[in-house]
């Protein structure tokens, strides 16, 4: 069921895990390594939020500001752009023009979306 | 049994070998790579630096490295504790884990991936959870406000690094860091065909890891340290280093892409002799010491310049130039045939 | 074969226990967090059947940026989560109904497949030239030529929803001073500096 190519495969990817493994390790114990060592004072100036000095004014939660969200709208239908991008790069040998074209239209469409956005005053920040 | 440990433990046991030795060899580095930002800014306004603790100040890390360890963990009152200790967790995991597909030197990776570069891009995407988790669960506005902003300013400077990324992919036809670098040995490093793209990558690799000018979002004087300021003892202590491993983990990435990785300039006999991974930390560590002196010498750029920058300038131009390098690659039938790249390094499917 | 089939196993249960938590966690936060480990577990799993370009661009595309996006809604919006649960016990007929509807459909789709045979347009779709090319160039090889009216029409998909992210969300705030760069550069001398010549004692 499993074809050599599928094994060779997964075998390149168990290193990645095993690295994954061992750097949440070493995260965990450097994380830990303080709760033993030291003892925590808890103390209301040190646990209170920092403010320059002074006590928190009001909630930390501020107003929602749309631009943080129209900026992750953007960045994702930018990183899509990009995401198609990387199979077409890869393999314009194998394609050619005609290749070639169909993707220059693709970022053309995309582009008038982006001079659409420029125009509207989207990009604008503050 | 025998066959137990030839065949299973032995190859793991290796294995983990491996990926200790490259992960102590990079925190080493990273290490001093600290140490040399601290000299390289301290000459540059004329001071000295540390130089207390051991022969020129070699010591101090392991130094600043003990006296985290040995701090109180400060934890603010009214957190969402799980999410306050995953941040650092993931930043500095994500930064070493990243380094699972840089070929250090010929044949010395941990994981030749075939998409070892969409590995790195999602390394890097993913980045930005741990700044985002970091100042959410602060229960604080500074930190906050800077982990969004600091979120937004990495978000936008991705696409053009991904946009870079696809320039150089055309000029090698696969996704393996290993080709990329072959590619280069047979033709000519890419910074020279590619040179403004190189430019926009640097800068984009400066804004990406919130290195001064783009380093708003946790700069001194005026957020001090955004994000990360009610961190203390070892959470901070692995932000800290997982920044700096992400720097250095995209100034290789650089070299692997424009300069040739461990190749050296010139194929001649004396340079032949010197083994690729001494080319492969020269280089990187030349990056960094570019990335170091940008810190010393250039003001900040306030954020709404920085978004300026990434999305009206950057963006267009690394578009323009994935159509401008893909119709000279196909005008000047430049394409490289990859079947033939891979049957010349033997590498399988 | 028997590490795969573990492998299998253990990714598609966190998989599913994830994203039950998606759904039973009282955070919101906590929700996209379980949602994001649903994500990359459903990565681990394409890796498995051998699509490592698909897995790369899940983690890429939705943990990367869709679950960004969801963080900063989450996160700045104050949702006050008790109020949000109080009706979930009214709701659970119709959502379970909703829930065996889908799974009909599920079953239909693939007992269809495994049944019935393959219907000829199915089984004469184009395959990648040669098996030993990676998985990757073989996908490009099929999307930008073959496919290339479901490729535009996915561009076409993208900018609809640039522009309605915009139409839906822009609000111009009035009275703002931007910075022009280029009228800053275009600046000469004799814009900026008035040599006058005073005589002493007197003011300009």
């Amino acid at each position: 069921m499993l074809t050599p190519e599928m094994d060779a495969l997964l075998s390149e990817y168990f290193p990645v895990l095993l690295f994954l493994v061992i750097a949440t390790v070493l995260g965990l114990v450097l994380m830990v390594v303080p709760l033993v060592l030291t003892e925590a004072k808890p103390d209301p100036e040190k646990n209170s939020a920092y403010e320059c000095g002074f006590g928190a004014f009001d909630d930390a939660r501020t107003r929602f500001d749309v631009r943080f969200y129209l900026v992750a709208i953007l960045f994702i239908i930018f990183d899509l752009e990009v995401a198609f991008l990387f199979p077409w790069a890869v393999a314009l040998g194998d394609i050619g023009i005609f290749g070639f074209w169909s993707m220059m239209v693709f970022l053309g469409i995309l582009t008038i979306g982006f001079i659409y956005e420029w125009k509207k005053g989207a990009l604008e920040w503050e | 049994m025998l066959e137990l440990w030839n065949d299973l433990l032995w190859p793991l046991l290796w294995q983990v070998i491996l990926i200790l030795a490259l992960t102590v060899g990079v925190l080493l580095y990273v290490a001093y790579a600290v140490y040399a930002d601290r000299k390289i800014w301290a000459a540059v306004q004329l001071r000295r630096g540390p130089n207390v603790v051991g022969p020129f100040g070699l010591f101090q890390l392991f130094a600043d490295f003990g006296k985290n360890l040995i701090k109180e963990v400060i934890v603010p009152a009214g957190v969402n504790k799980g999410i306050f200790f995953i941040a650092p967790m993931l930043t500095f995991v994500l930064a070493v884990v990243g380094w699972a597909v840089i070929p250090v030197a010929d044949g010395m990776v941990v994981a030749d991936l075939n998409v070892g570069i969409l590995y790195i891009f999602a390394i890097s995407s993913m980045g930005v959870y741990g700044i985002i988790m970091a100042g959410w669960a602060s229960n604080s506005k500074y930190p906050f406000l800077g982990g969004m902003r600091a979120a937004a300013q990495m978000v936008s400077y991705e696409v053009s690094i991904g946009l870079v990324i696809v320039t150089v992919l055309m000029c090698v036809g696969s996704l393996n860091l290993t080709e990329i670098v072959y590619a280069q040995a047979e033709g000519v490093w890419f910074f020279i065909p590619l040179f403004p793209m190189f430019v926009v990558y640097f800068i984009s690799l400066l804004a990406e890891t919130n290195r001064p000018p783009f380093d708003l979002p946790e700069s001194e004087s005026e957020l001090v340290a955004g994000y990360q300021v009610e961190y203390s003892s070892t959470p901070y202590l692995l932000f800290m280093i997982g920044e700096y491993i992400n720097i250095v983990l995209l100034c290789s990435l650089c070299t692997v892409l424009f300069f040739g990785g461990w190749l050296p300039p010139l194929d001649i006999a004396p340079l032949n002799w010197i083994p690729g991974l001494v080319w492969f930390v020269l280089k990187t560590s030349f990056f960094f010491f570019l990335v170091s002196m940008v810190k010393a010498m250039v003001p900040r750029y306030r954020y709404d310049q920085l978004m300026r920058l990434g999305w009206k300038v950057f963006l267009p131009l690394s578009l323009l130039w994935v159509a401008i390098t893909g119709g000279v690659l196909i005008a000047f039938d430049l394409l490289p045939d990859p079947v033939a790249v891979s049957a010349a390094t033997g590498a399988g499917l | 074969m028997m590490v795969a089939t573990t492998a299998f196993y253990v990714f598609a249960a966190i998989t599913i226990a994830a994203a039950f938590m998606v759904i039973a966690a009282r955070n919101p936060v906590h929700s996209v967090l379980y949602l994001i480990l649903a994500f990359f577990n459903a990565a681990a799993l394409f890796v498995l059947i051998g699509a490592e370009f698909l897995a790369m661009i899940l983690v890429i595309v939705y943990v990367g940026a869709v679950a960004v996006l969801f963080m900063f809604v989450v996160m700045m919006l104050d949702i006050n989560f008790t109020e949000l649960r109080e009706g979930v016990l009214q709701y659970l007929p119709i959502g379970a109904l909703v829930g065996v509807i889908l799974v009909v459909e599920v079953l239909l789709v693939v007992g269809g497949i495994a049944v019935g045979p393959l219907s000829p347009d199915v089984a004469a779709a184009p395959a990648p030239m040669s098996s030993d090319v990676e998985n990757t160039r073989a996908l490009g090889q099929l999307l930008y030529t073959q496919y290339i009216y479901f490729f535009q029409i996915a561009g076409l998909i993208l900018l609809v929803a640039m522009i309605g992210a915009i139409v839906l969300t822009l609000r111009q705030r009035e009275g703002v001073r931007k910075q022009s760069i280029a009228a800053q550069n275009a600046r000469t001398r004799e814009d900026a500096v008035e040599l006058v010549d005073i005589k002493p004692g007197s003011g300009i």
